[in-house]
């Protein structure tokens, strides 16, 4: 049989049921952003023996990195967002779908639309959801339309950006941070810089108000410091140590433990955790927050079989929460998978890194990087001492690389 | 024929460590910025694809020493020992170098 035929037979298969007599073991996959994505595409490169279901609910992938330069008009909501047309090419079985439960001891996941579907390992990318009820008022105010996190790049991206447009001059932004550990550490410093920036020449009488729940700049602090007093005197104001604890949709109005803020657009984003999915499969272990994990696999340390990628894990030592992560981990599982479903030992010290960049301009950008490697003492990933760092200043060679970056890492998660 | 007679012998062959693939594992690492494979999606970010070893291996070092400027290889080049960046820089090497048009 010709490949391109046996890859249509694949297609047409029901997804219920064991693995097709022709794949050796099925993989399915829950979630498609940087985790999800790149452990499918990476599994079927390296051993095509294996079937790959990928469950996504989403019909584009939209990325959260480089979507603050969509806020600021920097770019478009198209120019971050990519099909899962390139997955299918490596014949991964993409599912337009929600799992909406798991079966840990029966190796099944339940589909939302598509019944139930078998598994030998599950991997589970689920991202993030937010915890709304800590900030009272929240969900009232965001179904009026008074309030947007545009944490999960998007409709609320689109949704910001609008009223980003709308906004008179001399009106104000309010941005608030939650408490690290958060999704993507210099995100919000990012987004305030390149928001002054549009209001610096579209609406110069226009403020960014930042209230952080943390101490300090819990990423690039000095670099982005800089910036600010460079770039964006008199528009950017920073308040650390402000928790959001309600919002008062009727006078637009963030309550903060100490101070209130009142600004024309509220953009609060609020605590959040491992994706729901991950919490009603039972991988939630700490903080009732994050999934716990070994770090040599990626696999759960709730449940056997069910490996846990980017974002919903409990961090490592200074791992940050970023796209580049998720991606690192993702080929660090699917290695340690196809050597558990062939009866072999996974790689016993794995090695991953970070390296990912901030704009603080339209142009200019600066990058962390980081080595994360196994301790055996410790048995966890720890930074590798004198690797990694941050860029010596800003630059727009750094802005032409973050460019090269964002549209390397889409085409290796997704193509 | 010959071929397909060279991919069974290698498929006999299949490694029984995972060891074997540390050098693959470590590489794809490079991915984010030099594309899956060592194939560049920008030609800001050299390929790496069917670089011979050695000049892998020599940059690699040169990175580490600040002989060879750099934004950011010089902060990952130091997270591999020499042993590492020898089975990445085998690994890279064994790609097929991409065709410049």
């Amino acid at each position: 049989m010709k490949r391109r035929d046996f890859l249509k037979l694949a297609a047409a298969a029901p997804l219920a049921g064991c693995a097709g007599a022709s794949y050796k073991a099925r993989v399915v996959v829950v979630g498609g952003g940087f985790g999800g994505a790149t452990a499918a595409k990476y599994l079927r490169l390296w051993d095509p023996s294996i079937e790959v279901i990928l469950v996504e609910r989403e019909n584009l992938f939209t990325s959260c990195p480089l979507s603050n330069l969509v806020l600021a008009g920097f770019a478009t909501m198209d120019d971050v967002r990519r099909t899962y047309d390139g997955l299918r090419r490596h014949g991964v079985r993409v599912v337009n779908d929600e799992v909406v439960a798991v079966d840990a001891d029966r190796k099944l996941v339940r589909l939302d639309r598509g019944g139930d579907v078998s598994y030998d390992r599950l991997i589970v990318s689920p991202g993030i959801d937010f915890a709304f009820d800590e900030i009272q008022g929240y969900g009232e105010a965001m179904r009026a339309g008074r309030v947007l996190h545009a944490w999960k790049a998007g409709a609320q991206t689109a949704d910001l950006r609008r009223q980003l447009e709308q906004l008179r001059d001399g009106g104000v932004y309010v941005l608030s941070i939650p408490l690290a550990p958060y999704r993507c550490g210099p995100g919000p410093y990012e987004r305030a810089s390149v928001i002054a920036a549009y209001f610096k020449h579209a609406k110069p009488r226009c403020k960014v108000l930042i209230a952080d729940a943390n101490p300090e700049i819990t990423s690039k602090g000095p670099l982005f410091r800089r910036a600010w007093a460079d770039l964006y005197p008199g528009i950017i104001e920073y308040r650390p140590n402000s928790t959001a604890i309600g919002i008062d949709a009727s006078t637009m109005t963030v309550k903060l433990e100490v101070e209130d803020m009142q600004g024309d657009v509220l953009n609060v984003v609020p605590p959040h955790g491992a994706g729901d999915i991950a919490r009603r499969a039972g991988l939630i272990t700490t903080n009732n927050r994050w999934c716990d994990v070994d770090w040599r696999t990626m696999e759960s340390k709730a449940a056997a079989g069910i490996h846990v990628l980017g974002d919903a894990t409990l961090a490592a030592p200074a791992m940050p929460k970023s796209g580049s992560m998720a991606n690192n981990q993702a080929k660090l599982a699917a290695a340690a998978i196809i050597e558990l479903l062939s009866g072999r030992v996974p790689d016993a010290e794995p090695r991953i890194l970070n390296t990912c960049y901030s704009f603080v301009s339209q142009k200019e950008a600066m990058h962390v990087s980081t080595v994360h490697a196994w301790d055996e003492k410790d048995r966890t990933l720890k930074t590798v001492p004198g690797a990694g760092g941050v860029s010596a200043a800003r630059s727009e060679v750094e802005g032409g690389l973050a460019w090269s970056w964002a549209r390397t890492i889409w085409a290796d998660s997704l193509a | 024929m010959r071929v397909l007679v060279f991919a069974a012998a290698l498929a006999a062959a299949t490694p029984a460590f995972a060891q074997d693939n540390q050098g693959r594992n470590l590489a794809a690492s490079c991915a984010i910025c030099h594309g899956t494979d060592g194939y560049a999606v920008s030609k800001d970010m050299g390929s790496l694809a069917g670089l011979p070893k050695d000049d892998f291996v020599r940059r690699m070092k040169d990175y580490k020493d600040g002989k060879r400027p750099a934004t950011v290889m010089h902060q990952l080049a130091r997270g591999y020992s020499d042993a590492q960046i020898e089975e990445m820089a085998a690994w890279f090497a064994a790609q097929k170098r991409e065709v410049t048009k």
